[in-house]
Order: structure tokens, then sequence, then C-alpha cells
């Protein structure tokens, strides 16, 4: 009986003889090759993983590299727009591509827990057999391990990730300049809130979902238009606030933003409203901010513009001569505060 | 969201903030109750569109910052206890008991969970009849309600591994105290528009007249704010002492009446000790006597804690309006959102919390 078939994908050998992820399949032994044979190695379907060695070999062009590494331990592994496996995919993908990087190849270490269903497992491998398809990147490594039933929370991954940097440009906050334009690639809050909705069991009207997705499309997009990219940084955990946070004390230069330039679906304000957050401090996984020259800014959203993950690219705001490492937001009623990041998470507000 | 919108729009704040300006003549102290608003005036700065002769000074509104040290020590105890399952809102982990916090005792082994209301401890009592399920009762009549519901709820049920620890604070005394001690030469009022939709505002009319002081029941947009600043400083300069209702979106003179009913037959007034400030008479809510087995003081015989307070935290000060958080020798070192000395920097409501997030660099 061949596995669910949905995606493309064959399995040459039935999944379905064990229901169940047990410690045996993390040994090494018989079960272990089952398990890749039937479902990473076909799934993935890289000929560096049908090579079955020890590690990949691969050619790398370029004389810079740049090198990744994340974990993944998002609960619920499944939520509104993705799962634990787009995260891993997308996370690795993303940071590259802020480094500059043109991403190529991942790996994918697995720490699953005794008793996880093997069809959830083929789901999220599935999953991210997709998205590294739509990054354009192969899965050519990887590892599995099983624990205790009670010492995994299900399913726990890690990747890592190599690209190419193919321009002599030096990506990063020491390159920050002051007159530098800042650029957001789209919409903030999605996903923190996303992942919230799913994790508390809270239902609003319309369902928000993730905002996960790769970010390479637009970064090489501006950097083989010749763009002078000083800085990148896409917004995870702690969102845009922490980003600009980290970057002005890093480049110890000071940011200025303006709240109502800061785009926020409608759908996603009202249950930060209910729920007493800021969309500035949630975390997204498809969105990122870059620190142009002012002569370039225009036509950089322009290129932004027309790459579909950040086709609301917009100004929100610039770095300005002064040097304090602080960022400061013109609020929605015209007076100026200072953006700090958070200590801990944000808390729902009591009444 | 456009109702958002239009509460935070620009040129009607500037609009209000010029109406102020020109009808202040002499200078005006008013304190706004609730931590919400105090939160709301830091976040969008709306202290900074006023005339510098208008004196705003934050007030106790923020329930986190208010319970006193012994029961955070009590709340911790519980915590540690084997079969307990303790559940409260967020903010209370991270405010400092004598020794510790919650959070601490959750990393020590405990079974601390965050929930987003009583309603979910009910529900994870139902689930684990085996465990002692502990509900922190802590917040002003905006909350009380919902507590209140969720006992009888628990009553209905017959859930006998239920029980809140009672810390409901309640708000009219605390002003009355504040305007009877005269702290900080308060001149007028910005009630809490949630605990006055509750219990509306026909209570707060002795109180006008007694103190001659003005009070505006006030919303949380910068819009309601700057709108019920501009009726309290009317008032002031036309030497009227009124109960004026800026939150009418939402607030009625008679408050919310079956939210009242629920409270009263659940609750009852106690005095009550508010951290850094002192006993308040009446200042606090009690579970009444024939729902005392959802007590968990009672319970699980808590009644004889008490604890110290820190001498470096001046929180009590600031939450009476005496002195503001830049006051403080020990604002942003050692006193830090990361390692609070009091309850004022830990709570979303608080305002040391407040200004260290929005304004660590005084901007006047």
């Amino acid at each position: 009986m061949m596995a669910d078939d949905s995606s493309g994908y064959a399995c040459p050998i039935p999944t379905s003889d064990y229901q169940q992820i047990l410690l045996a399949h993390g040994g090494g032994g018989r079960l272990t090759h089952s398990l890749l044979e039937g479902l990473f190695l076909p799934i993935f379907g890289s000929p560096e993983l049908a090579s079955r060695h020890d590690g990949a070999v691969v050619d790398i062009s370029h004389n810079r590299l740049v090198m990744t590494t994340d974990a993944y331990v998002v609960h619920p592994l499944v939520f509104p727009g993705g799962d634990i496996g787009t995260l891993a995919i997308n996370g690795t993908v993303n940071d590259l591509a802020m480094c500059g990087a043109r991403p190529l190849y991942l790996s994918a270490a697995f720490i699953i827990e005794e008793g996880f269903p093997v069809a959830s497992l083929e789901t999220i491998v599935r999953s991210m057999r997709r998205a590294a398809d739509d990054a354009q990147v192969r899965v050519i490594t990887g590892d599995t391990k099983v624990v205790d039933r009670g010492h995994g929370h299900g399913l726990f991954i890690t990747t890592a990730g190599i690209g190419v940097v193919e321009h002599d440009l030096l990506i990063s906050p020491a390159a920050v300049a002051p007159g530098d334009v800042i650029l957001l690639s789209g919409d903030v809050g999605r996903h923190g809130i996303a992942i919230m909705a799913a994790r508390e069991g809270l239902a609003f009207e319309t369902t928000i979902e993730s905002d996960c997705c790769p970010l390479s499309d637009p970064v090489l997009r501006m950097l083989e238009a010749g763009i002078d990219i000083h800085c990148l940084r896409d917004l995870t955990r702690g969102g845009l606030a922490t980003s600009l946070v980290e970057i002005a004390e890093t480049s110890r230069l000071r940011i200025a933003i303006d709240e109502s330039a800061i785009p926020v679906r409608d759908d996603v304000r009202g249950a930060c409203e209910i729920l007493g957050f800021e969309p500035i401090y949630i975390a997204n996984e498809g969105r990122f901010v870059a620190f142009v020259p002012e002569r370039q800014a225009d036509q950089a959203l322009a290129l932004l513009r027309r790459s579909p993950v950040s086709a609301d690219a917009c100004r929100i705001g610039r770095v300005t001569a002064a040097a304090s490492g602080l960022v400061t937001m013109k609020s929605l009623i015209g007076s100026e505060r200072i953006v700090d990041m958070l200590s801990g998470e944000q808390l729902p507000r009591i009444c | 969201m456009k109702y958002i919108d239009e509460y935070r729009d620009p040129r009607a704040a500037a609009q209000l903030a010029d109406h102020i300006a020109r009808i202040t003549t002499r200078p005006w102290t008013i304190m706004e109750v609730c931590g919400g608003q105090t939160h709301a005036i830091v976040r969008h700065g709306i202290d900074l569109l006023l005339p510098e002769s208008i004196t705003l000074l934050h007030g106790p509104g923020c329930p986190v910052c208010v319970t006193p040290v012994e029961l955070i020590d009590k709340a911790i105890e519980l915590a540690s206890h084997q079969d307990v399952i303790f559940c409260s809102f967020g903010d209370m982990l991270r405010v400092p008991g004598s020794v510790n916090d919650l959070l601490t005792a959750k990393a020590r082994g405990g079974d601390v969970r965050i929930v987003y209301s009583p309603l979910d401890a009910i529900t994870i009592a139902r689930e684990n009849p085996h465990r002692e399920i502990v509900f922190f009762g802590i917040g002003f009549e905006t909350t009380a309600p919902s507590n209140a519901a969720a006992i009888m709820q628990a009553k209905q049920l017959g859930l006998s591994n239920f029980s809140v620890l009672p810390a409901w604070v309640a708000v009219l005394p605390a002003m009355q105290a504040i305007a009877a001690s005269g702290a900080g030469k308060v001149q007028a009022f910005l009630a809490a528009g949630h605990v006055c939709a509750i219990m509306g505002y026909a209570e707060y009319e002795d109180m006008a007249s007694r103190f001659h002081l003005p009070i505006v029941v006030t919303g949380f947009e910068p819009l309601d704010i700057l709108q019920g600043l501009g009726l309290a400083i009317s008032q002031l300069e036309q030497g009227r002492a009124e109960v004026e209702n800026q939150y009418t979106r939402a607030v009625r003179r008679e408050g919310n009446q079956p939210a009242r009913k629920l409270m009263d037959a659940v609750l009852m007034p106690v005095d009550r000790k508010w951290r850094g400030i002192g006993i308040i008479p009446g200042g606090g809510l009690a579970i009444r006597q024939e729902y005392a087995s959802f007590d968990a003081e009672k319970k699980f015989g808590l009644t004889s804690m008490v604890a110290d307070e820190s001498t470096v935290c001046i929180s009590g000060l600031i939450l009476q309006g005496l002195k503001k958080p830049h006051d403080c020798p020990a604002f942003g070192n050692p006193c830090t959102p990361e390692r609070p000395l009091g309850a004022t920097m830990v709570s979303s409501e608080g305002a040391c919390a407040a200004y260290y997030r929005y304004r660590r660099v005084p901007s006047r």
C-alpha cells in the first residue's frame, strides 16, 4: 500500500508499516533505514541524500560563503499558514538571505519523540520539500534521533544552511550610515498572532495566517540591480521593534521611524487591541527591513514591490546623524517616543 | 478598525490640545487613576501635547502593582505545593515577593500556568480532578465580575478542587484615600473608564462634592484622554467640582447592573493593604462566607503570613503620584523590567515600566 501521494512524490516503501515512531527508529538499524528510505529520502529527493553518505559533497563556486543554523521548537507544530517544517526551511533560507547570500543547501536534523505519528512526520517533511522548492534550495544532509516519550514535545528540528555571496558588499549593522532609508517588506504581526491564536484557542472572526515565506527573491533582485544595501534584518522574535533596536545599538546611530507608516492588517490590529499587544513587537516569519542609501531608496522600493513576497513594501523611516543608538518613533498623534526592546514576552492585558 | 483610527486621529488630537492650551490660564495638577491610561499617555506622548502648566500625576490603578507582597508570597507557597496547579495572569509571574517571584517557583518545578481568563482555570480544574487548582484573583472591579462568575460556576459544577486566592482591589476607596491625604495636591481625577463601565459613577458624586474635586470618567484612547483632560481643566478653570462622563460609549451612571449583582452575590468589600501605600479601608474585595470553600487562603490555611516590603523601591510614592519614576534613584539601574525591585516596573500597566519602555531618556 503506497503512502498518500498528494504532493506527487512517490514512496517506494510503505510507511504505514508503523503508525508511530518508535525508539528503534532512531537506533541506526533496520527501522532507521526504513524511515530514511521510506520517508526522508524520497520526499526530500536530493541527489546528495541519495548518495547515502555521512555528509554531502558539493561544488561551491564563490569565495565567500554564508553559513547559518537554527533550531525550531514551535508549538503547536501546525498552525494557520504553515508548520514547523515550513518555518525550518524558510527561517534558515531567510537568515542566509539577510546576509546577502544566495541560499543553496540545507541540513535538517530531527529529534522525534517516541510515539509521534508517522503520518504527521510525513506531512511536515512534505511541507519542507515544498518550501525548499519555493526557495530554490535543497536539503542535502540530515540526521534522525528519537527520544523517550515525554521528553521531546513531539518534534524538534534543527537546520543549518549554506549560501554563496555573489557581490562585494559588506551587509551588516556596521555598514549602516546616517541618511539611510529604512524599507519594510510588508505588513507586520501576522505570525505571532497566528501562533498565539492557535496555541491558546483564541478564535477571531477571520483566521489570521502566518506570513512565513522565503525572502531570498527580493534580496537577490536588489543585489542584481546593484543596490548598495547596507543592512538587512528579518523580523522574527521580538518583531520590528527589536530588530531596529538591535541595529541601532550595534551601529550606535539613531533610527527614527513613523508609526503611521508601518502597515498592519486590520484583523491583526484588532487582535492586538483585544490582547493589549503592540504590533511592532510581534514575531514575523516572512518580513524584513532593508537599510539603503537615500539616493537608491526609490529604486530599491520599486524592486521590492515587484517580488510577490514584498509587494506591499514601504518606507518607514531613516537613520539620522545623531549618535545615540536609540530608536525613536513618531506616534500616531504626532509626538515622539522611544522604542525599546521588550523584556520577556508581551503579556495580554488584564483589564 | 476605523474605530481605533478615529480615536487616534492626529488632527483631532491637535484640535483638542489647542483647546486645552486656550482654556488653561493657571497651573493644574490632575491624576489619571488607571494604569492603562498611564500607559496610553506615555506611549502616545499625550502629556507632551499639553501646556507646561498642566501636571499629570500617575495614579495607583494597576492591580498587579498594588498586590501586597504577602499575597505574592502566599501565591508562591501555593504554587510550590506538589498537588497544586497555580493559574495566573501572565503579569503576576514576574512581580517580586519577599524573596522570589512566581516565575522562579515555576522554574523550580511548581506547576504555574498562565491563563487569560478565570474560566480557563475552571476548565483545568475539570480536566484534572486529582489536582488542586488555584486561581490568582487579581484585578479591579473590571475583572471581579468574571472572577465571581467563575466561582459561581465552580459551585454549580460541584468542583471541590478549585479555589481562588483573593487579591481584588477597589478603586474608589483608594481615590478617596489620596484625596483625603492631599497627597501630590491632586486637583482633579480622570476616573478609570473600565472600572466605571462596571460600577458606574454615581458613587463618585459624593466624593466630588466632599473634596471639591472634578472627576471625569475617561477612556483609554488618545482622544479620550485629551477630551477627558479638557473637561477636567474646564471645570477647574470655572471652579466647578462635578462628575462628568467622557467615556459615554462604554459607561453609564448606574454601571453594568448584572455584573454588579454577580459581584455582590459572591464578593464583599474588605480592608486591604495596597503595596507601597498601606491599608485602605474597603480597598479590597473578599469572598463571601457562603463561597468560603472556594477561598484558597482559608482552604490552605494561609491567613497568617505577613511580609515586609523593600526599602529601596519607592513604588508606593509613585502610585500615589508623589514621585515620578525618574525621581527614583534605582530607576533603570538596578531596577529594570528584567530585574524589578517593585511591581510598578513589572506590570504592563505600571508607571515605571511605562517610562522605562517609552521614555527612558526624559523628554521633559
